[in-house]
């Protein structure tokens, strides 16, 4: 479904993504984790053309959309809940999922907001406040409630987790798995939490500096030494 | 209070005016935060435009006048149009990202390319036209001062008023209007959700530059002279207007037009007309000093 090859990015000079590889198939959770500055958010927004990769190709559903206008990548059924949530501020809840559902045809959009707040019945309440004043982890939920509302083959996540309870980080990875099991949507998760995100996938890959260390079955990579080592530590198995 | 009425009802149809101007200015600085130096160049192409088509349909031999009206006004729209989402392909769009001066400057030579344009185009001379519209109706009559509010300044009103909830509820409620907000909040998010930001700022810059045209079409018929030159000032009054309403507010644009409309009026009939600019001007600048936003603009602060 999403297939990355060899993709190279810059911020002027600094090269943010040294010739990286991955494979997204259809129907897939597959998680990303790494360092910061790894190199993940950078992937993400490569994949909308946000920059523009400088070098190798990707493609989704068999179409190269290297060269496409992000607004292109995104009709053809990509959406992302980016790095920061980036809700519109002066938007109100029910606005901004209005936005989501820009790229799908208008006769969806009630069934699609009820079921968005299937999944978070908490942003039913908050429906008519602005998105600036809801707090970080109601913007999260809409962030990727609004992602969900253009009825995405492939969600792009970008740590999702972040700044949100604990209880609701465990609500959330099940309603990331709902969404994959129940709508048929393949997800490419970044996460932080990789206890929970790579127990989630079923493939995963680390990033360091811009490039894919490392690679293999959720499983796998969980039960790998050196990725305890580096990104389990600290008890996060427990939780 | 006759002659207070007169002037009340003089300053409303001139802040009609300035405010279709500034509405173009606060929308465009919404978009792309950025002043358009050229729109006041906009609106007297739009002016010129509305008084060629006057001389073509008199030619033509329309001559019911509402049918001209309406004739004038779409094409001066449309013409107009054309102008402003070339003055943005050409002076903004290939300097996005580029420092902030660059287009501001680049809007700065489209605004003097566009003037002496129409200066070898059109002459330099003053251009008059034959009184399209005449008459009006007496409200009151008192100790021989009547106040009369002609046809073309009704219309001018109503005509503002009536843009201005079609514009209120196009940004409101409209794919485009939502757009143009997401554009306005967050440009790079807006892309991610599907807006075609280019498209949508072009769209910005025509629907400013048809407002502007309508103020064009407005200010030929009312005061019957035009050159090439009327751009300058009229854009220098509704950027204060814009400013003075809160830059990025479409209401403050309004309220901002209406205000130095009616300030003009008032200082011209009470104190001197050589001053009334000074007086616009001065109270732009208290205002600044103590609502530095604007009447209705907001502080750029924001919870993320
Ligand atoms: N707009 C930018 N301009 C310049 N450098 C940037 C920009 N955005 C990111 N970088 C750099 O690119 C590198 C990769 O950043 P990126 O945001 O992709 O990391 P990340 O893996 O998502 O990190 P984190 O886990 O902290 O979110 C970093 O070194 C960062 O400093
Ligand atoms: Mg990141």
């Amino acid at each position: 479904m999403l297939s990355i090859q060899g993709v190279h990015t810059f911020y002027g000079q600094i090269e943010a993504l040294k010739g990286v590889d991955i494979e997204v198939q259809e129907g897939e959770i597959v998680t990303l984790i790494g360092a910061n500055g790894a190199g993940k958010s950078t992937l993400l927004m490569t994949v909308c053309g946000n920059p523009r990769a400088a070098s190798g190709r990707i493609y989704f559903d068999d179409q190269d959309i290297t060269g496409l206008p992000t607004h292109d990548i995104i009709h053809r059924g990509v959406a992302q809940a980016p790095e920061g949530r980036r809700i519109f501020p002066r938007m109100t809840v029910i606005e901004n999922l209005r936005m989501g559902a820009l790229s799908t045809e208008d006769a969806y959009f009630d069934d699609d907001v009820a079921s968005v707040f299937n999944l978070f019945p908490l942003l039913h309440e908050r429906r008519n406040q602005r998105g600036g004043t809801l707090s970080g982890g109601e913007q999260q939920m809409l962030a990727i409630g609004r992602a969900l509302m253009s009825r995405p083959k492939l969600l792009l996540l970008d740590e999702p987790s972040l700044g949100l309870a604990p209880m609701i980080v465990k609500q959330l990875f099940a309603v990331i798995k709902e969404i994959n099991e129940q709508q048929g949507v393949t997800i490419f998760l970044v996460e932080q939490n990789a206890y929970h995100a790579l127990r989630l996938a079923h493939r995963g890959y680390v990033m360091a500096t811009g490039e894919v260390i490392m690679a293999g079955t959720g499983a796998d990579l969980l039960a790998n030494p050196r990725i305890h080592a580096a990104y389990l530590e600290g008890g996060h198995q427990g939780a | 209070m006759a002659y207070f009425t007169q002037q009340l009802i003089n300053g409303l149809t001139l802040g009609s005016i300035y405010g279709l101007i500034a509405i173009g200015y606060t929308m465009v600085y919404g978009i792309i935060g950025m002043i358009n130096f050229a729109h006041g160049e906009i609106y007297m192409l739009g002016a010129f435009i509305a008084i060629i088509t006057f001389l073509l349909l008199g030619l033509a031999g329309v001559t019911f006048v509402p049918l001209v009206l309406l004739l004038v006004l779409i094409l001066s729209m449309a013409f107009t149009a054309v102008y402003g989402w070339t003055l943005e392909r050409m002076a903004y769009r290939p300097l996005r990202g580029a420092p902030r001066l660059a287009p501001l400057i680049s809007a700065i030579g489209m605004s003097i390319f566009l003037q002496n344009y129409v200066q070898i185009l059109q002459g330099a001379r003053v251009k008059p036209i034959q009184p399209v519209l005449t008459g009006g109706m007496v409200l009151t009559q008192t100790e021989g001062f009547a106040v009369t509010l002609s046809y073309l300044q009704l219309i001018i009103i109503v005509l503002t008023v009536v843009l201005m909830v079609a514009f209120s509820l196009l940004i409101g409620k409209t794919k485009l209007g939502r757009a143009q907000r997401a554009c306005e909040q967050d440009r790079a998010m807006a892309a991610l959700v599907g807006v075609n930001v280019d498209k949508t700022i072009a769209l910005t810059f025509v629907m400013g530059a048809s407002l502007a045209a309508v103020a064009g079409v407005m200010v030929t018929l009312y005061w019957g002279v035009i050159d090439f030159f009327i751009g300058f000032l009229a854009g220098l009054k509704a950027f204060t207007a814009a400013v003075l309403g809160g830059i990025g507010s479409l209401p403050g644009a309004m309220l901002g037009g209406l205000l130095i409309g009616l300030i003009e009026a008032f200082w011209s009939s009470y104190f001197s007309v050589e001053y009334k600019d000074v007086a616009s001007f001065s109270i732009l600048v208290l205002v600044l000093i103590f609502m530095p936003y604007g009447l209705l603009g907001r502080p750029e602060i924001e919870k993320v």
